[in-house]
This record gives structure tokens, sequence and C-alpha cells, in this order.
């Protein structure tokens, strides 16, 4: 399906495309379909192109002389059908210890919402999450999907220092520190998985359109992990969905 | 290899940025004036974008372990060689065993130091910018060594003097465009908003400056969309937030302004207390 997109300036070197502003799976696909067939043509004067929910901006290495004339050619783009544009999506599974040690909100959570924490875990790690884009801090999942009865606000006052890898949720979302960061989520447990490592080709191994699960792990499981992970051995558990 | 003796206030190493890393999101960073920090490598005759020392306010200290040829530009925090004042926006030489220092802030906020043949600390994700989290360090620490180029002593032309744009440290004008949600705002609210003045506030750094004035609005949030350097944010508290050259990959507060590139350059040479007003252009 096609969307009615709109085009606006965006400074002197960037033009912005909005889809109808909302979240959800059908407009991400069109989104990343669309970034991928102006990337595959590769038009050189393009710096970069930046997704997030419901747009792309579209940044030039170079001030615009005619903004139109390039709304156009890239308005053409998203009409042509391109063949063989192929966007493989994969699922990752993502160990995550639940324990009370990394797990700091976790009880908190629990009488507030009136549920095991066993619960909580369950719901928390039964659903597969769709990741929308990276942002925030470098590594940072923009995950979609969390159950409604997870839905918690933020902090009223954020803590200074969130560990790394600390598993959390703000509002509607659920998300993973990459690094150690200040931060307003109520954290529920840890991953000793990096999401970002600038050694790697690509330093953030989760890519927009991508699916998460969380497999929920004990502390022992935990620290076995992440031996295997600094010494640079640990596999993560993938597979390559299709539609 | 030039060594460091003292640090200063916030100095980094940044060339023009770190491209193609958004989708990681990873922020741009990179010089937050590139108008001085380019020339300073244009007048050694370096491509305007190699990587360069960028100082805010305090002057760090330097000893040169090698003979070289640097320029200082930006802000004016009275260079010296050995404690012997040298110019700005000229090619200077130095000899094995020299000191820079700097003492007294003249003008402006950032200043540069760009080294024949540039400074060549260790790449990451394709730039040489120091940001916490990616590089190994986010400033320059006493004792750190920064590795130069010995092999290109040819021929500079040493008297090389530039006449440099000095709008960047006098003007308070930022000419902007508008932003992607400036038309949400009311006719009156668009008016107030661009015959304003904004004093900078406290809160001014790589990543963004604050301005001390709010501005009413009823503005929602968006959903998390794409920004850029030079964004200007307007939160639901109506505090107006001009994102630099640190800034994160998207944000959800109203993009009400887009700053014109020259106009980063000019408010990176502001501080605290400084009064700016809004120019709007016409796409």
């Amino acid at each position: 399906m096609t969307y009615n997109l709109a085009y606006k300036p965006y400074g002197e070197r960037a033009i912005l495309i909005e889809w109808p502003q909302e979240i959800n799976e059908n407009i991400l696909r069109d989104v990343l379909d669309f970034k991928s067939k102006i990337e595959k043509l590769c038009l050189k004067q393009i710096l970069e192109i930046k997704q997030s929910y419901c747009s792309l901006l579209v940044v030039y290495g170079f001030v615009l002389k005619n903004y139109d004339l390039e709304v156009s050619t890239i308005n053409k783009i998203y009409n042509t059908e391109i063949e063989a544009i192929e966007q493989n999506f994969r699922q990752w599974i993502i160990p995550v210890c639940y324990d009370d040690a990394f797990g700091i909100d976790l009880s908190e959570l629990s009488l507030e919402k009136n549920m095991s924490k066993s619960e909580i875990i369950d719901l928390h790690s039964a659903v597969v999450y769709t990741t929308y884009f990276v942002g925030f801090l470098p590594g940072f999942l923009y995950l979609g999907g969390l159950d409604g009865k997870l839905h918690t606000p933020r902090k009223s006052t954020p803590r200074l220092q969130i560990e790394k890898g600390a598993v959390a949720i703000g509002g509607n979302q659920t998300g993973i520190y990459p690094m150690a960061s200040p931060g307003g989520w109520n954290v529920i447990g840890n991953t000793p998985v990096s999401l970002f490592d600038v050694n790697k080709k690509s330093p953030c191994f989760v890519a927009p359109g991508d699916r998460i699960k969380f497999k929920p792990i004990s502390i022992n499981e935990y620290h076995d992990i992440k031996v295997l992970i600094d010494a640079g051995v640990y596999q993560m558990e993938s597979e390559v969905i299709s539609d | 290899m030039i060594k460091v003796l003292k640090p200063g206030f916030y100095s980094s190493i940044q060339d023009f940025g770190r491209f193609n890393c958004q989708q990681y999101g990873v922020p741009y960073s990179g010089v937050m004036d590139r108008y001085s920090a380019g020339l300073a490598n244009v007048i050694l005759g370096n491509a305007p974008d190699l990587a360069v020392i960028e100082m805010t306010v305090l002057g760090l200290t330097l000893q040169f372990e090698c003979n070289t040829f640097i320029c200082i530009t930006g802000a004016d925090i009275s260079p010296k060689i050995n404690n012997e004042n040298i110019q700005q926006n000229k090619p200077v030489e130095i000899n094995k065993g020299d000191v820079l220092s700097f003492g007294r802030l003249k003008k402006g906020v950032r200043g540069y130091l760009a080294v024949l043949g540039g400074i060549l600390s260790e790449e990451v994700l394709g730039s040489r910018s120091m940001y916490k989290g990616v590089t190994e360090q986010s400033v320059l620490l006493k004792n750190d060594y920064i590795k130069i180029d010995v092999n290109n002593l040819f021929s500079i032309k040493k008297n090389s003097l530039i006449k440099v744009k000095i709008d960047n440290f006098k003007g308070n004008v930022l000419e902007v465009f508008k932003g992607p949600e400036f038309d949400l705002l009311t006719p009156e609210q668009q008016s107030v908003l661009m015959s304003s003045k904004y004093t900078i506030s406290k809160n001014n750094s790589r990543m963004a400056y604050q301005f001390e004035e709010s501005f009413e609005n009823n503005l929602e949030p968006i959903i998390t969309s794409p920004v850029l350097p030079g964004t200007v944010q307007l939160t639901p508290s109506g505090q107006l937030i001009v994102l630099m050259r640190d800034c994160q990959t998207t944000g959800g507060y109203p993009r009400v302004l887009q700053l014109k590139e020259s106009s980063i350059n000019c408010l990176s040479q502001k501080f605290t207390g400084d009064k700016m007003q809004f120019k709007m252009l016409e796409y």
C-alpha cells in the first residue's frame, strides 16, 4: 500500500518526508522500503537518510538550490516499483537476567501492579517486540509491543546512573540501556549482551524492522554468558524472519 | 607527538563529524564552529575538515615534541609560544620543545588549534571526533599524547593571513528557516517568536544551547522524529532548545526553527548571558 506523504524542507540541506503520524508496523515497513529504494539508487548527492517511526529525513551534502526538483525526484522513486528489494529482517533472542540484583525496580513494580514478579517477567518475555529505529543513545532500540499491563510512568526523579545492559520500562516502551547513562525508566533486569560496539563493522547488530524476544536467564547463566562475550565467542541466537 | 601539560576546561579533538552512523543512534559530533576550524586548517594548506583541537573558554597548555606548523583561530584566548604572544589566523612555526599556552579570553568561546597535516588520533567509525561512549575519551586529559604528522614539513606560506568574518563574534542574529512544526504556531505566536530577544542560559554545551526566556505555547509533543544540529525545539513548558553538534539523532519536541549552518557557527562562539535574536530566511 502507498501512503500520502508530506514533504517539508528542513533547513538548507535536508528534506523531511512524513507518513501519517502514527506508530504501526505497516507504516514502518513502508518507511524502510522507501529508505532502501532511495539507497539502492544511491543518489550520490545524498549524505545520509535518517529514519524514525513515521518519517525519513534525507540529508544532502550541499545546500539545496532547487527544493521542488529534489522532492519530485524522490517522490518518483516512491512511486516506482523496484524489483528485488529484499528486506532481510531477523529475530534476535536477547538473554535477560530478571534477578533482583539487576531488576532493582521489580519489587516496587510488583507491589504497584499487584502482580507477582514472575507474572511481570512472563509478560515481558512473552512478546516479540518490533525494532522501529535506533536513537536516543548509541545502540538504544526503540521497541514496539510492550504489553499494556506493563505500561509504567517514568520515575519522577531520574537516576543519575543506570547500568549498561539495564532492561527497563518507561511509559509504554521497553528498552535496553546500551551504556551507563542517567535515566528515568524502571529497571527490571539486565542483559550481558552489548547493543553497541564500535569495534564491530556494524556497531549495533539490531536493525530497524528486526524483532526482539527476551529470554529469562538465571544469574549463573548471566555470568557464564558474560564470560563467553568477553572472550568474543558468544553466539547470539537469531533467525531470519520472512513475511 | 604533542603532550598535554594542562587540558584547559573542555578541550577535545574534533573533525567535521561522524557520518552514516545516525542509524546506530550515534550523534554527528564534530567542531562546533566549522568556519573557524576550517579556516585554521586552510591557512596551513590542510583540507578544511581535518581533525583539530577545540578549546572552550580556557586554553590548554601543550608541549610539542617535534617541529611543525600550527594555526590558531576562533575565540581569542591570548595564545603564546614559550610565553611570547603569537598571532591568530596565521601559520606559526613550532620547534621541538616549544610550549603553547593561552591567557585571558578576549572574545568568543571556542578556539581552534590546527596542526600541519592534521591531528592523527585514532579514527572511530570514520571520524576522530571525541564523543562519550564512542571514543575512549570525550575530552583531552593531562599527560595525553596526541599524534601528529611529522613527515610533511614542506613549503608553508608563512605569511598567509586571512581576514576573518567578524560577525561570528559580534553579531547577535541567528538566521533561521521554518522548522517542520513552525506552522502549528498561531500567527501571533510566530511573530512573538521572531521578534523576541533570547538570553543564552547557563545550560549551553556541545549538545544544546537553551535560552532563559520561556515561550508560551500549546503545541503537543510529536511522535519521535529526526533532528539535526541547528534544530530549535520548543518544549511544552516553553523552553527553546537549540540543538548543537553532539545532539541526539531524534527528538520528540516540536521543531519550530532550523538554524542556517553559518548561524550554528555563530552561536558556538556565544556564551551564558549573550542575547540573541532570530531572523527568518525564506526557503
